[in-house]
């Protein structure tokens, strides 16, 4: 036994509205630089919908994650290590950027700008890859509340391996909302496909990460990663993925896209596991096992083993308390609500989700049931097939019953609250039929439903003692044109050897005027010398920042 | 010998020689964030899906042959059963298949990278200046090739260049081996060695970082943030290597606000 903690996270999916906060924040933290434009490490999916990038479920042509060959060993799906390298020159399965979408920009500087004339001036789209002009086709959340899904829902590939019913019925059915980050999976595939070997899982708390000095750009990452979350930045030709904000999970706090879900359904906390155990529950024949094996591979924090293991590998007893009081511990082993994204990779990932019970509540209550009375919800989860089954194909490799399961506790939860709420009496029925008791069922509403924030975020502190980078303003990130810098300078971004084509290293998404001498010269802003103040970093005063000076020295406009 | 001789086939080759090997120990010791192949695959794929591998198959092979017909001094090969007759037809068989194949490949690359506007716009002034060098090379090489050992009579270099090259490496320089070599082959050579002193200045460097220890790492790679955890009651196993804090949080520590 190797006793090994890992920084995890749920997500309940009833209380997400899709509003993307998340997503905007953390984009505003990390993936705000050229390069990364059409990057989220974050992004919330309509659900039935193709995803970011588009069908990145379909591992039948991107060939993501691990496959249990003949002989009952794990293999990735897109090859092994002979065959890696055999095709290192071309990666056969890596997405183009036009599978996620083109970044663009507005040419906002014409509304402000353009000469007097009869029609009114238009902010065209240009193409931040090109500066040109583009017609914009896709986004990142393209199919948003499914809008335009008639044309594209058709194409998820949870959707295709369903029976032929659901494609014409889903819209009228249900619809819900899927944050994605990092799974920092136990088993990561993209780890694995590295040829260079700098990807690596953190020993301390298994974040995934890419050590940026040693990235070579190989792209097998990129590939390898069933759930397409590391990204090739095309500007430094390095890969970046979520970091699982780790300079923030070191000092105790949780990740931006938590701190900001405006639900806040994300929860934050450790997993003890024994990683020994990860590659043989990996590799159980049946599909619908990894579910069982998984959680097989999760250690008991209170079992007096477990602890004198854990103290043996050198974990501090403040990360064993963490550990206990878990809420992502709860969730997982102590109510068993939540579930993986997609288990069938094999790649055991760490970010859980709570199913969300909206869509079965909306049916009931659009037919003038009550909605919150446990025996309609319970009939109406084993009737109402179409969610259950996509749920399943989200959460549990095809296998409806770990996501009725689910779904009946929180459906328990819903009415034996409501009696308590209502002054009623406790119906002790409704907790034992879903093998629950009423104590349980309350603290899990206080988990769920109340959600504090220290019961969300249990996060301990990585040991000052031993660590030397845990201030906030110098993440060990900061290298230049790294994830994490703090925007090089001109002067650091053109030595002789850190040159970067195109664009500037210290720009903005909103930048394309920028890109002078690089066919850009058409676009440029009708006024140069003009500054946005979006694309300022705060280092230096670029020209145009304030009016010129007039010959006196006081300031005013030019004449 | 004349100073030109002494020039073009002694203090340039060291000179390039230099710059090659400080160059690189130079950029690795200080850009290893800047050490990469730089892809644009992600810009586009349709061209690049066929470019790109024969282009780097047929490039190894190149630099195969050269090992063979360069480095092995003829009297080796020939204690082997190599003969002359056999080495001529091996280098020029498998020689003109590999110049078909870098030559195809550099050619699409060469082409989408001027017509495809999403990969012309990353091109650097220092990938231009290298795609002149290498075509170059590649260009001058096989003109000579076509012209001396197809065309002509057959030019034995194994006689002249290979020993020039191994004088060099020997430290007792012969430029009087060079000075009757056919202008092509002078060409390439020079081209060659001008491009092995830019090597280090470009993306070039990439291949230095052939991964071949992806065969026996492990594949799940574990590494520590600090290297003081644990008790050492447990001993590290292979695959669970200590992290190195990235070096550049270190070299920032003086100009921290």
């Amino acid at each position: 036994m190797r006793v090994m903690a890992q920084m995890s996270m749920i997500m309940n999916l009833d209380k997400c509205i899709g509003c993307h906060t998340c997503s905007v924040t953390c984009k505003q933290v990390w993936t705000n630089r050229t390069g990364v434009e059409y990057v989220w490490f974050n992004n919330v999916e309509t659900k039935p919908g193709v995803g970011y990038p588009r069908r990145y479920e379909d591992q039948e042509k991107w060939k993501g994650g691990w496959q249990r060959n003949k002989r009952g060993r794990l293999k990735l799906r897109s090859g092994g290590r002979i065959k890696r390298l055999a095709t290192i020159f071309n990666n056969p399965d890596l997405p183009v950027i036009d599978d996620y979408y083109e970044p663009w920009t507005y040419d906002y500087d014409m509304l402000t700008k353009a000469p007097l004339s009869t029609e009114s001036p238009v902010a065209r789209p240009k193409s931040l890859l090109t500066g040109q002009n583009m017609d914009i086709k896709w986004s990142g959340n393209w199919d948003d509340d499914l809008g335009g899904s008639q044309e594209t829902a058709a194409d998820d590939p949870i959707l295709a391996t369903m029976s032929e019913h659901v494609k014409m019925e889903f819209e009228n059915t249900f619809m819900f909302y899927l944050p994605r980050i990092c799974e920092h999976c136990l088993n990561p595939a993209c780890v694995a496909a590295c040829p260079s070997g700098a990807m690596y899982k953190r020993e301390e708390d298994g974040i995934v990460l890419v050590d940026e000095d040693g990235c070579r750009g190989w792209r097998m990452c990129v590939s390898a990663c069933p759930y397409k979350k590391v990204y090739f930045n095309h500007k430094t030709g390095k890969a970046e993925k979520c970091t699982l904000c780790y300079p923030l999970i070191e000092q105790g706090k949780p990740t931006i896209c938590s701190e900001t879900c405006v639900g806040r359904l994300r929860y934050l906390g450790l997993m003890l596991y024994d990683a020994d155990a990860v590659l043989a529950q990996a590799s159980v024949e049946n599909e619908h096992d990894l579910l069982d094996a998984q959680r097989a591979c999760f250690l008991d924090p209170f079992d007096p083993e477990v602890i004198a293991a854990a103290k043996a590998e050198g974990m501090e007893d403040d990360w064993i308390l963490a550990a206990q009081n878990s809420p992502i511990y709860k969730l997982i082993s102590e109510y068993k609500v939540a579930l993986p994204l997609h288990p069938e990779y094999r790649t055991m990932p760490m970010v859980w989700y709570i199913p969300p019970l909206s869509p079965v509540v909306d049916v009931i209550s659009t037919t003038n049931n009550d909605g919150e009375d446990a025996r309609t919800l319970f009939a109406a989860i084993d009737k109402l097939r179409i969610p259950v089954e996509y749920l399943a194909g989200l959460f549990s490799a095809g296998d409806v019953v770990p996501v009725e399961d689910s779904l009946r506790k929180l459906a328990a939860m819903r009415s034996y609250m409501r009696d308590i709420n209502l002054g009623r009496d406790r119906d002790e029925s409704i907790p034992e039929a879903v093998g629950m008791t009423g104590t349980e069922i309350e603290a899990m509403y206080r988990l769920l439903a109340i959600a504090k924030y220290e019961d969300r975020y249990v996060i301990p502190k990585a040991h000052v003692e031993t660590a030397r980078e845990l201030e906030e303003l110098a993440c060990s990130l900061d290298t230049d044109g790294g994830p994490g810098m703090g925007g090089p300078t001109a002067a650091t971004a053109a030595g002789p050897y850190g040159k970067t084509p195109g664009m500037p290293l210290n720009a903005t998404v909103d930048n394309y005027n920028q890109m002078v001498g690089k066919g850009g010269e058409r676009t440029k802003p009708t006024t140069p010398g003009r500054v946005n103040l979006l694309n300022w970093t705060g280092g230096g005063v670029p020209d145009g920042m304030f009016p010129p000076r007039t010959i006196d020295g006081a300031t005013g406009s030019p004449a | 010998m004349n100073p030109l001789d002494i020039l073009l086939w002694v203090a340039f080759p060291y000179a390039a020689a230099g710059v090659f090997i400080v160059g690189h120990l130079l950029r690795y010791r200080f850009d290893q964030f800047g050490w990469t192949s730089r892809s644009s695959q992600t810009y586009e794929n349709k061209w690049l899906r066929w470019g790109s591998p024969l282009f780097h198959y047929g490039i190894l092979m190149v630099f195969g042959g050269h090992i063979v017909g360069l480095f092995i001094p003829k009297p080796w090969l020939e204690f082997f059963g190599v003969t002359e007759h056999i080495y001529h037809l091996g280098a020029t068989w498998l020689g003109s298949i590999a110049a078909v194949l870098t030559i195809a490949g550099l050619v699409i690359l060469l082409v989408r990278r001027r017509l495809v506007a999403r990969v012309k716009l990353v091109t650097t002034v220092m990938d231009k200046v290298m795609y002149l060098f290498l075509t170059g090379t590649i260009a001058f090489g096989t003109t000579a090739t076509v012209l001396y050992q197809v065309l002509g009579a057959g030019y034995d270099y194994r006689g002249s260049i290979s020993p020039w090259i191994r004088s060099l490496y020997g430290f007792q320089p012969d430029p009087a081996l060079m000075s009757d070599v056919p202008f092509f082959f002078q060409l390439h050579v020079l081209c060659a060695t001008s491009l092995f002193l830019l090597w280090p200045f470009t993306r070039l460097v990439h291949v230095f970082s052939a991964p071949l220890g992806y065969f026996v790492r492990p594949y799940i790679v574990y590494r520590s943030r600090d290297g003081h955890r644990g008790t050492g009651a447990v001993k590290a196993r292979r695959g669970w290597e200590k992290s190195e804090l990235p070096r550049g949080t270190r070299d920032k520590e003086g100009s921290r606000r």
